[in-house]
């Protein structure tokens, strides 16, 4: 299969799907190339799922906004992966140092699944949501660490918040290692349900941009505050699709 | 409900009742210990075993796991136990039927007429003291077979699914992805495809699209849509060229309903599939999947063992008659399956059970990129379950489904398994890739030019068309 064919049968297919399509065969295995492409990407979602994201680098970032670190009861990766109950919650200490105002909105940034998320997306889509809610009372931004989403229920309500807004780094596909994915919750208290959300998911490179992906959370965000709710009874309009596989 | 214990040297192990022990004999799996079910100790884990060793089959007839007034899965598997069939183990305690199941006398006729006789709890207790070694052997001493217009699960055959997912479901790529598998050979079980949206008008786009290419080429297979049940049914209602019914189930009827289904939809999707009267070799027309951990991260578990609650999907299987059933065991995530240990150990004890009580089993053989597992792993697992017999594995282009982002087979994986094996694919399916002139002299499916012959007419096909 070394001798080079003069056409790619499969171009036209190429062009509308990321699928590793016509890779061709060394007997019943995959040639060379594409194992290591394959392993390539994998290396990536892994180390994206492992990685630490860099909440000092970012706090520098987000200067002169006023920024918590706060972690969750998580203490590593591994306990996090098997724990998502622990991700969940805030650890007592830091909540013990999280004062409450009067805040319409709390932003927290959570490394998720995915640090380089963060890393990539997640100053860009704050600074273009608060640009777009300049009006509004905004909390100190949190960084939370080991953290999923509904760990922003707890710091949310600690804040004062009426709504709280997570930016988190979503599970990462071979082909999009750092994808974010946006929770907003109204009201934000423990034992919220998820089905008392509304996700904007798939934000990225090649997927929802920062500036559009802004655009769809300030319109949830004054929604929300404008009908005392989330979730299932806030149905997105017009300009707000785009939300394949937001669950 | 009564308490068991057993002294080993000076230490006394006590267990509240027959769910505990069953979850402390559980081989060790995150989800069991998330649930704060699963032994705190290895000793513990062993002790619970000989206690498990020494109940008696019958026992599980009696002490119910979950109570017959709370579950309907319960009552299923109680109204429609087959007392004549069970007889010939009912003497048995767990020990004495494992170490049956592995004798000469357990052949595959008499574990056929057994099946009906065997509850899932059984069935998951004593994978509990089967090593990996037992699971296999036994498993490939049963036969599942069943049809629509293929046969499925003959000895000596391994069938699989093409699945060629697309983020936004465009036409020509899912068509890309289908006329791949197809030249691999892959898509005898099903050419099954996850929709984008569970929109009516979306997935019967998609049934057509399939129905379409299946009749151009002539090809002795079905196709699916994996959509809700209820939107199944309103596109069977609108005429849609539709085959198989799909439903995603698990083992109580809490998690069930965080499906959004019960045994009355299930039974009425069937109904209206088996209207359409498609079905040429068989009328199987139904196509279901399950998983360890899904009835606890619908918090719809009754503090029973993860494993255990998947063996009591396969009694929901069994009474639909599906064409095919397979376990999606790695998708779930590390905080139920952590690693590649445990997802090897619960694809093999999966299709143990589903083997063991007569359904038709296949395995996504699969894992998700915050587990601690990779495709060598997968290699490791696909082997095993071709040594099991496995009826079908599913496969995708180069093992990345860029739509569900996790990791599955390729289809080269299938054309190896099947080179290795001397298992061809299902018989209609073999005879037609023949017709083609896809296979050689050896009736192996060798490389090929696409340059030309079947290969190329298939490439020039256009969904849109």
């Amino acid at each position: 299969m070394s001798n080079a064919v003069d056409f790619d049968p499969f171009a036209r297919f190429r062009a509308v799907t990321r699928a590793r399509i016509g890779l061709g065969r060394v007997g019943d295995g995959l040639p060379t190339r594409a194992v290591l492409d394959f392993q390539l990407s994998h290396a990536r979602a892994r180390d994206a799922v492992h990685g630490q994201a860099d909440f000092a680098a970012l706090r520098k970032r987000l200067a002169p906004l006023g920024v918590l670190h706060v972690r969750s009861r998580a203490r590593d990766r591994s306990t996090y992966l098997t724990r998502p109950d622990l991700g969940r919650r805030v650890h007592p200490d830091d909540l013990a140092t999280i004062e409450a105002g009067a805040h319409d909105v709390a932003f927290v940034i959570a490394d998720g699944l995915s640090a380089a998320a963060v890393d990539k997306q997640a100053e860009g889509v704050l600074k273009a949501c608060l640009k777009r809610l300049g009006d509004l009372q905004i909390a100190p931004i949190v960084l939370g660490e080991q953290a999923r989403v509904a760990f922003g229920d707890e710091a949310g309500a600690a804040l004062g918040a009426r709504i709280v807004v997570v930016l988190i780094g979503e599970r990462p596909g071979l082909s999009v290692p750092d994808s974010l994915g946006a929770y907003i919750t109204f009201a934000p208290e423990v034992g919220r349900r998820d089905s008392e959300r509304n996700c904007v998911s798939n934000i990225h490179a090649d997927g929802l941009s920062h500036e559009a992906a802004a655009d769809k959370i300030a319109w949830l965000v004054r929604q929300a505050l404008h009908l005392g709710l989330t979730g299932v009874d806030l149905k997105e309009d017009a300009g707000a699709n785009g939300l394949i596989g937001g669950a | 409900m009564s308490s068991y214990s057993i002294l080993l040297s000076q230490e006394r192990h006590v267990f509240a009742d027959l769910k505990a022990v069953m979850a402390a004999a559980s081989p060790p799996k995150s989800g069991d210990m998330l649930a704060g079910i699963g032994a705190e100790t290895n000793e513990r884990r062993v002790a619970a075993r000989y206690v498990l060793a020494d109940i008696p089959l019958k026992t599980f007839l009696e002490d119910l796991l979950i109570p017959y007034e709370q579950d309907e899965v319960t009552r299923l598997i109680v109204d429609s136990h087959d007392a004549a069939a069970f007889a010939p183990v009912a003497h048995m305690t767990v020990g004495a039927f494992r170490d049956w199941l592995l004798s000469y006398e357990a052949t595959p006729e008499v574990l056929t007429a057994l099946a009906p006789g065997l509850t899932p709890e059984m069935v998951a207790a004593v994978s509990k003291i089967m090593r990996n070694h037992d699971l296999i052997a036994v498993a490939s001493k049963c036969r599942v077979v069943t049809g629509f217009r293929s046969t499925i699960g003959l000895p000596g055959r391994l069938s699989s699914r093409l699945q060629p997912n697309h983020p936004t479901d465009d036409p020509e790529g899912v068509a890309g992805s289908t006329l791949d598998g197809l030249l691999y050979g892959v898509g005898d079980a099903v050419i099954g495809i996850n929709p984008a949206t569970d929109n009516l008008e979306a997935c019967m786009r998609l049934m057509e699209l399939f129905d379409r290419l299946r009749q151009r080429f002539d090809i002795p297979t079905q196709s699916c849509v994996l959509t809700h049940v209820t939107t199944s049914i309103k596109a069977i209602e609108a005429g849609a060229p539709l085959d198989l019914v799909f439903q995603s189930i698990a083992g109580t009827e809490a998690a069930n309903r965080g499906f959004g289904v019960d045994l009355a939809v299930l039974d009425e999707g069937r109904q209206a599939a088996l209207s359409l009267n498609r079905g040429t070799v068989g009328n199987n027309v139904m196509y279901l999947e399950t998983g360890q951990g899904s009835a606890l991260s619908a918090d719809a578990h009754h503090g029973v063992d993860e494993q255990t609650i998947e063996a009591r999907a396969y009694a929901v299987a069994r009474h639909l008659k599906p064409l095919l059933v397979n376990t999606v065991v790695g998708f779930i995530g590390p905080e139920y399956l952590y690693d590649s240990k445990q997802i090897i150990r619960a694809g093999l004890e999966d299709h143990f059970c589903g083997k063991l009580l007569g359904v038709p089993m296949g395995v996504d053989v699969c894992y998700t990129n915050h587990a601690e597992a990779d495709q060598d792993d997968m290699d490791t697992l696909m082997f095993l379950l071709g040594n099991a017999g496995v009826n079908f594995l599913i496969a995708v282009p180069g093992a990345d489904d860029v739509m569900l982002n996790y990791q599955s087979l390729a289809y080269h994986d299938i054309v190896s398994l099947r080179h290795h094996f001397n298992r061809p694919p299902a018989p209609e399916f073999e005879a037609w890739l023949k017709r083609m002139d896809m296979l050689d002299g050896k009736g192996r499916l060798a490389p090929t030019s696409h340059g030309a012959g079947f290969s190329r007419k298939l490439l020039d096909y256009r969904a849109s068309a």
